[in-house]
């Protein structure tokens, strides 16, 4: 968030500042600790684990955690590591991210500069269709993938991902173009500019700050899914199914160390996209929730 | 350079019907000022005179052709937006060059005219600036300059100076003028400031709930009101308009006072009306209007008088500084033949 | 064809090309949204077991729906988690906000590190958090090698308890997104009103519960209906936690509806649960969207 600090700050006793930044360091720690735990003893052998010394940092440094989650560790029967399913998620995710972007920027430009009887209800139905608890679509997807032979590849899980994405791409777009003057289409119009050559050259320049938000929004959703994963991923599964198969598996000793460094590859992705363009996302957010 | 012509425009949206049936003739080279109030149909009719709004019924020629179904680009116009409409993104000289290259003219050609726009507007220090770097006037010559590039048949603007101080909405709008001498583009304008279109026009068309009200020169409107809502919209400080009756003899009564007004002549004594007259053509004198003064307002160089008579409010402003004060009670008596008298239901003009 | 036809043409094709690009998400939706769900409210009036049946059993499936004791289970958990989830969550966003918007030294460093949970899958928090609340490697462990031997915390074992253990990966993953939420929603006050209630002489706590926060109230709605919507959705975070136990402890109706439909083959309970997991969103989301669209037109 960039919105600048005021000065709305009420002026506060010492003992009472004190106390509020007490309060924000306990939840600072409260936040950082689980991903403390999982870094440090992603590092350790796996005796340390066990010796139960969670919070110490590690007496012998080693990577052969993140090395066996990688390309070695049993991902149900095969030893095969996650790398797999990580390219498995790569390649769901980069397209269904793209698709779905690219038609809600298109949806939000019409919904708001070239409005016509009936629009509201339109957006409303597609708005409804991101917030129903996805149960309610399981049975019917398995067969219509199933009858597209799409059931357990990754295109199936990109269409699944697309159509139940545009709803929250649209949505953004739609509430940052309502603040877009609709004049300057007009102005473009007389201009001599054409629908798409408004949306190219008008709307797109100006869509910087909002496809940052639609992108990390699609992005960590559809990454961090799992219950679509789940049920169509088949043999595609993709990184989230992966890793809760390597970590409830039940056979052998638990390797502790293995499942963090797995956690950790499993999260990296998002986290990155995160730490590099989280204040744009934040910030984009705020002004294209829900309340708009 | 074209003439305009509106033939029986209509526009609703769905049952809503926003402007009915309007006739305006536009001659080549004419200024043309659309006022009324917010919610008149002005702006709609602009619109779509420009083509961003689809026509119910009628016609509207530009040029002597049928435009109805042709998209802005082809109607030969160009439009001034109230925010400008500047595109973010572009420089100054890429927002001026923008309907050219639309058109896909010729680099160096559009580098050309961009000039000479600039040139005209004083323009030239900013062309490599952005929008968000100029101020509001500046702005305002871009949106002008953009417009002038395409040397078009007709000149749109949508309230152009509402987002400017008054200070500089003055100067732009003498500036809007000169460029008007300069390049003698029929022009249509749009406000809803009767000052704007009293200095600007030469022709006004006063537009009310979707009808024409009156069309006609600016000192026509003024002197020659053609109803009691021209007559209250037309002026500052607007009109005094006070219910009367027809008093025989070439006489109205007004307040128990008897007034000449001789264009009542023919009608029957008794007839209710309303009489008009403007705050600047009363005068204090020993007959007339008897009215309490309840506030002075001097501006240094006139007097601005709101007086109670009997539960009305009557504003006279007079040129002399004068010892009057409140709660005094002062008779004011309307200057001879600059008063107005108007139908009391229907509204129309008398005489 | 003429020039006048010509341009007509194009000003009629200017008309349409904007329903036209719309039409394929409108489709996409109509089919993929609410064709699904009419056909799960008819598999749900059916016979299916575990492949889909078209034999009408009336409302069967939802008499026995609510005769089981698994599903009343998943009722209460959901009960108990969605009320503490979203009250939990509302309460440490607004006072984190709140204590924010302090001219906070380091806000800049502290708002990233509320924030990440957010990025991380429900997979990622609750491998995470059932390691640290494993009783033996995790937080109880480590407590008796510091030496505090009495130290108990066997939530996740106890199915009684098991629930709160989600609740609390729950808040630990979401609570930082309410709380830029609401410090969004502070930082748009006008800052005139503030400076208004304080010469008005409202200070410190005052100032917060009779200006500040009656003026989030849209900030309380959004956040109300998102974490609404995300604790009825819950699936992934109880299975990578919990997986529904200790025993069915914590099944929620998400993981119901996911055992019954595909491990136990009762399509048509599973149907008829998802129907009445859709109903209570349907219940929020409706009136709320209804409201919000409403009051833009």
């Amino acid at each position: 968030m960039a919105v600048a600090s005021q000065d709305n700050a009420v002026q506060t006793g010492r003992a009472a500042r004190v106390f509020v930044y007490l309060v924000l360091l306990l939840f600072a720690l409260f936040y950082l600790l689980p991903l403390y735990v999982m870094g440090v003893n992603s590092v350790k052998p796996l005796e340390e684990i066990t010796g139960g010394r969670m919070m110490s940092l590690p007496e012998t440094f080693t990577l052969a955690p993140w090395a066996s989650a990688w390309s070695t560790a049993q991902i149900g029967v095969e030893p095969t590591g996650l790398r797999p399913y990580f390219i498995n998620s790569l390649l769901m995710v980069v397209p269904a991210v793209a698709i779905s972007t690219v038609i809600g920027a298109l949806n939000g430009y019409v919904l708001t500069k070239w409005r016509f009887r009936g629009d509201t209800i339109i957006f409303a139905l597609m708005l409804f269709g991101c917030f129903i608890p996805f149960q309610i679509v399981l049975i019917p997807m398995a067969l219509v993938l199933g009858k597209l032979g799409l059931a357990g590849s990754v295109p199936g899980l990109v269409l699944v991902h697309v159509v139940y994405g545009i709803g929250f791409t649209t949505l953004y777009y739609r509430n940052y173009y309502a603040a877009f003057p609709t004049e300057l289409v007009r102005a473009a119009m007389i201009d001599g500019a054409g629908f798409f050559q408004i949306f190219w050259r008008i709307m797109l320049p100006v869509s910087g700050p909002i496809t940052v938000v639609s992108v990390i929004w699609q992005f960590t959703n559809i990454w961090n899914d799992f219950l679509f994963g789940a049920s169509f991923g088949g043999t595609s599964q993709p990184m989230t199914v992966a890793l809760n198969n390597l970590v409830q598996s039940s056979t052998g000793v638990k390797e502790y160390n293995v499942h963090f460094a797995g956690a950790i590859l499993a999260a990296l992705p998002t986290l990155i996209v995160y730490v590099v363009a989280g204040r744009y996302f934040v910030r984009g957010l705020m002004a294209g929730s829900v309340k708009g | 350079m074209a003439e305009v012509e509106i033939r029986a425009l209509r526009k609703s949206y769905g049952s809503v019907a926003v402007v009915h049936g309007v006739d305006v003739d536009i001659a080549d080279g004419q200024f043309v000022v659309l006022v009324g109030p917010s919610g008149c149909g002005k702006s709609t009719l602009l619109r779509m005179i420009a083509g961003l709004e689809g026509i119910t019924g009628g016609t509207i020629r530009i040029g002597g052709r049928v435009v109805n179904n042709l998209p802005p680009a082809e109607r030969d116009i160009a439009m001034v937006f109230q925010n400008y409409a500047l595109y973010p993104h572009k420089t100054v000289a890429a927002n001026m060059g923008f309907p050219l290259r639309m058109k896909g003219m010729a680099k160096p050609e559009i580098e050309a005219r961009v000039a000479k726009a600039a040139a005209i507007l004083g323009l030239e220090p900013y062309l490599a600036r952005y929008p968000r770097e100029l101020s509001g006037g500046q702005r305002q010559r871009v949106a002008m300059g953009r417009a002038i590039v395409r040397d078009p048949q007709v000149f749109l603007f949508d309230e152009p100076l509402s987002n400017l101080d008054a200070k500089l909405r003055v100067q732009m709008r003498s500036e809007i003028r000169e460029l008007h001498q300069r390049l003698g583009t029929t022009t249509v304008y749009v406000t809803h400031d009767q000052i704007e279109a009293m200095t600007m026009a030469d022709r006004i068309v006063v537009m009310r709930d979707g009808h024409i009200a009156q069309v006609g020169a600016p000192l026509e409107v003024y002197d020659r009101p053609a109803n009691v809502f021209v007559a209250g919209f037309i002026g500052s400080p607007a009109m005094n308009l006070l219910p009367a009756t027809v008093a025989g003899g070439g006489e109205v009564e007004v307040g128990g006072t008897r007034l000449a007004a001789p264009e009542v002549a023919g009608l029957a004594p008794g007839t209710a009306v309303t009489y008009g007259v403007r705050p600047e053509h009363l005068d204090l004198a020993d007959t007339g209007l008897a009215a309490r003064v309840a506030v002075v307002e001097p501006t240094g160089s006139e007097t601005h008088l709101v007086l109670h008579m009997e539960g009305r409010d009557l504003v006279a402003v007079l040129r002399d500084r004068l010892a009057i004060r409140p709660g005094d009670t002062v008779r004011l008596a309307p200057r001879a033949g600059l008063h107005h008298v108007f139908d009391a239901t229907s509204g129309v003009r008398i005489g | 064809m003429s020039a006048a036809a010509r341009t007509d043409w194009r000003t009629r094709a200017q008309d349409w090309l904007p329903k036209l690009v719309l039409a394929p998400s409108l489709a996409v939706t109509l089919l993929f949204v609410y064709g699904f769900i009419l056909f799960t409210v008819v598999l749900s009036f059916t016979g299916s077991r575990m492949l889909p049946r078209y034999d009408f059993v009336g409302f069967t499936n939802y008499a026995k729906l609510f005769a089981l004791e698994h599903w009343w289970t998943a009722i209460g958990n959901i009960a108990i988690f969605a009320t503490l989830y979203i009250g939990i969550c509302t309460a440490i966003g607004l006072v984190l906000a709140i204590f924010l918007d302090q001219k906070i030294r380091g806000e800049g460093v502290l708002r990233p590190i509320y924030l990440y949970p957010m990025a991380l899958s429900f997979i990622v928090t609750g491998t995470a958090w059932k390691w640290f609340l494993d009783p033996g490697i995790g937080l109880e462990r480590t407590m008796h090698l510091w030496g505090w031997e009495s130290f108990s915390f066997t939530w996740i074992k106890d199915s009684e308890m098991a629930i709160y253990t989600i609740v609390i990966a729950a808040v630990w993953q979401t609570s930082g997104f309410v709380m830029a939420m609401f410090l969004a929603g502070l930082r748009g006050i006008d800052n005139e009103i503030l400076k208004a209630a304080q010469i008005d002489g409202a200070s410190g706590f005052a100032l917060y519960r009779r200006i500040v926060i009656p003026i989030l109230r849209p900030a309380f709605l959004s956040a109300f209906v998102i974490l609404f919507h995300l604790a009825i959705k819950s699936y992934d975070l109880v299975i990578a936690l919990t997986g529904g136990g200790p025993g069915r402890a914590t099944e929620l109706p998400a993981t119901f509806m996911y055992s019954y439909t595909f491990t136990r083959n009762q399509m048509g309970i599973g149907a008829s649960s998802a129907v009445i997991m859709l109903m209570t969103i349907a219940a929020i989301m409706v009136p709320y969207l209804y409201a919000e669209l409403k009051e833009r037109r």
